[in-house]
């Protein structure tokens, strides 16, 4: 699978992560490689085996129903970047007009 | 008596200080000290705590004074790899995305480490998010391989590893996701464990691919491992991957040798392009002592093994792209301002990530975008199947499967940064007990030609740690190596020299 700048420009929005051009140009060619050797298991993925998602089955885990202590708001909010009334805070998302 | 004291190891240290011979603020103090005298050298640790483990030390003296009950690690230096979360203790990850964090809770290994009395005498060094096979994607620097300082301790607990080697620490804890702990084990000639996946809880470890990823010990010997695997493992209900099993002990079965056992030798391993031949020729001889000790040898095949590197490739980045979304500039860890959210994110996460971190996400979330993920996630996934497979049909023959830990022994500073797949390469042995949720570890074997670490290792079935320390105590037995790191560019060895209280005793390395 040989990608192409703007593929690798497309995933890097789809994961938010900020590229420069050489980074984009160096990544083209270093993804490429790899996917290419990863495709090597589709060579005996075949329909017929099922996935496995995690390798020691364990379902509906659950814990007893009871309170017990736990972080405070001000607690979980003290690693924040930035914090205003108990929240986080983040740059405007909605536009004014909309 | 400083060096002793470095060298004897975790269970003679504990019963030193249980017979009154040593105090815990003296054991702690030595080691701090040959922290401070080594890591301008070695890097192996982000940040010492030296006021914490003397206060921890002190405390355990007093309550030994008092008659009080103590801890399994009783005054024991632990090092802990800055990947597990200490309360108020800066947890980097080994990235500039966490330089400052400081986690509001400790993980559940920590935890236990504090309820058997153990001593954290610092947060060793790693590759950024446990990403990579060198500790050179650390971003603040690699750790070195105490055998060459121009070497790499391996990855991506060398931090870890080249602290137990050093004498700085008797314990680490590391972590494993496809080998970060089993490969730099082997290349700094120390005893590392990969656990089941579920047997010790990871909350508190900051994720990579939670499918794989797996808490683990670190010791210079044996026994020591098992210790600390008995003090970390068992139920956590933080974790709901956590096996809802006990804590394991390992006691009773580690000196029952290996006669009666059936050791399956893994072909394909031995027979991989690329394993030096001289790793080839101490795992072999290995192999050879355990079939004098009295273990049936016989050659097994994992014929899918081949596929496991290329399907943890797609796996690992997958689940790194999902687990390292967290690190948006919004709940912990650096932020870049931005005029948007999304401005802000990708500023964040471009500034935050190195170079390693951004190409697994890049593959990851490639690998996981419409209409590809059947084509390379789920196909990884089934490849994880029949790999599953091959390690049930070899079981059924045998007890344990053996083989070599990494395809060399450690390589020079910078020789592999430029090549992605080369750097993987490391990994082509430890992966398949990974993508198979089982036990793993390895234990020294000698030195190449070169006078490097060699590691063998022990592969086992779920939850057969029992019987993969069982085998890989009586090949240490048999073999009898001095773990001490030794050569024409190695660290120094611990001395008398800087021993303050010298009582004139020789110094005593163990064999």
């Amino acid at each position: 699978m040989a990608l192409t700048d703007d593929d690798v420009r497309h995933v890097a929005r789809l994961a938010r992560l900020g590229l420069t051009e050489e980074e984009v140009g160096s990544l083209r060619g270093e993804l490429s490689a790899i996917l290419a050797y990863a495709e090597r298991v589709q060579t005996v993925a075949t329909a017929d085996v099922p996935p496995t998602s995690h390798p020691y089955p364990l379902a509906n885990v659950l814990r007893a129903d009871e309170p017990r202590p736990s972080l405070t708001s001000a607690e979980a909010i003290s690693t924040a970047p930035q914090a205003e009334g108990g929240r986080f805070r983040v740059p405007r998302i909605v536009d004014e007009e909309s | 008596m400083t060096a002793e004291l470095l060298t004897c190891g975790a269970r003679e240290l504990a019963a030193r200080m249980a017979a009154g011979e040593v105090s815990a603020v003296e054991v702690a103090q030595a080691h701090l000290d040959r922290i401070a005298q080594t890591d301008d050298h070695l890097h192996a640790f982000l940040r010492v705590l030296s006021d914490d483990a003397l206060a921890t030390a002190a405390d355990v003296d007093s309550r030994r004074a008092a008659g009080a009950p103590l801890g399994a690690l009783a005054g024991i230096p632990v090092a802990l790899k800055d990947v597990l979360t200490t309360k108020g203790v800066v947890t980097t990850c080994g990235s500039k995305m966490l330089e400052h964090y400081r986690p509001v809770y400790d993980a559940t290994v920590v935890q236990r480490l504090q309820a058997a009395d153990a001593v954290i005498v610092g947060k060793a060094n790693m590759d950024e998010f446990a990403m990579g096979s060198s500790t050179e994607n650390s971003a603040f620097g690699p750790s070195r391989n105490p055998w060459d300082l121009d070497r790499v301790p391996g990855g991506t607990s060398g931090g870890s590893t080249a602290a137990a080697a050093a004498f700085q620490a008797p314990l680490a804890i590391g972590t494993d996701t496809g080998g970060s702990i089993r490969q730099p084990a082997a290349l700094c000639g120390v005893v590392g464990v990969k656990p089941t996946y579920g047997l010790v809880s990871r909350y508190g470890l900051v994720a990579f691919a939670s499918s794989l990823d797996q808490v683990g010990p670190i010791a210079r010997d044996v026994g020591d491992a098992a210790l600390l695997l008995e003090v970390i493992g068992g139920h956590d209900a933080c974790d709901s991957t956590s096996i809802p099993i006990p804590p394991p002990s390992y006691g009773a079965e580690l000196e029952r040798g290996v006669e009666g056992l059936c050791v399956g030798v893994v072909r394909e391993f031995l027979a991989t392009e690329g394993l030096a031949p001289d790793v080839r020729a101490r795992v072999e001889d290995g192999i050879a002592r355990l079939g004098k000790l009295g273990a049936e040898l016989v050659d097994v095949s994992l014929p899918h093994a081949a596929y496991g590197l290329p399907a943890y490739y797609l796996i690992a980045p997958s689940e790194c792209s999902s687990n390292l979304s967290r690190f948006d500039g919004v709940r912990y860890g650096l932020r870049v301002p931005g005029e948007t959210t999304e401005q802000m994110m990708s500023r964040t996460r471009e500034a935050g990530f190195g170079r390693e971190v951004k190409r697994r996400i890049m593959i990851g979330t490639y690998a996981l975008s419409a209409g590809y993920y059947d084509a390379y996630y789920v196909s990884a996934q089934r490849v994880r199947t029949l790999i599953i497979r091959d390690f049930a049909a070899a079981h059924e023959q045998c007890d344990v499967l053996v083989g070599p830990t990494a395809p060399e022994t450690a390589f020079p500073l910078g020789s592999k940064t430029a090549d992605p797949i080369a750097m993987y390469l490391q990994d082509v042995f430890t992966i398949p007990s990974s993508l198979a949720g089982a036990p793993a570890l390895s234990v020294p074997v000698g030195l190449d030609d070169a006078g490097l670490p060699v590691g063998l290792q022990v592969m086992a079935p779920v939850l057969g740690e029992g019987v993969m320390f069982r085998v890989a105590r009586a090949l240490e037995a048999d073999l009898a190596l001095d773990p001490t790191p030794r050569g024409p560019n190695s660290l120094e060895p611990p001395d008398e020299e800087h021993d303050a209280g010298s009582d004139a005793q020789p110094v005593r390395l163990v064999p």
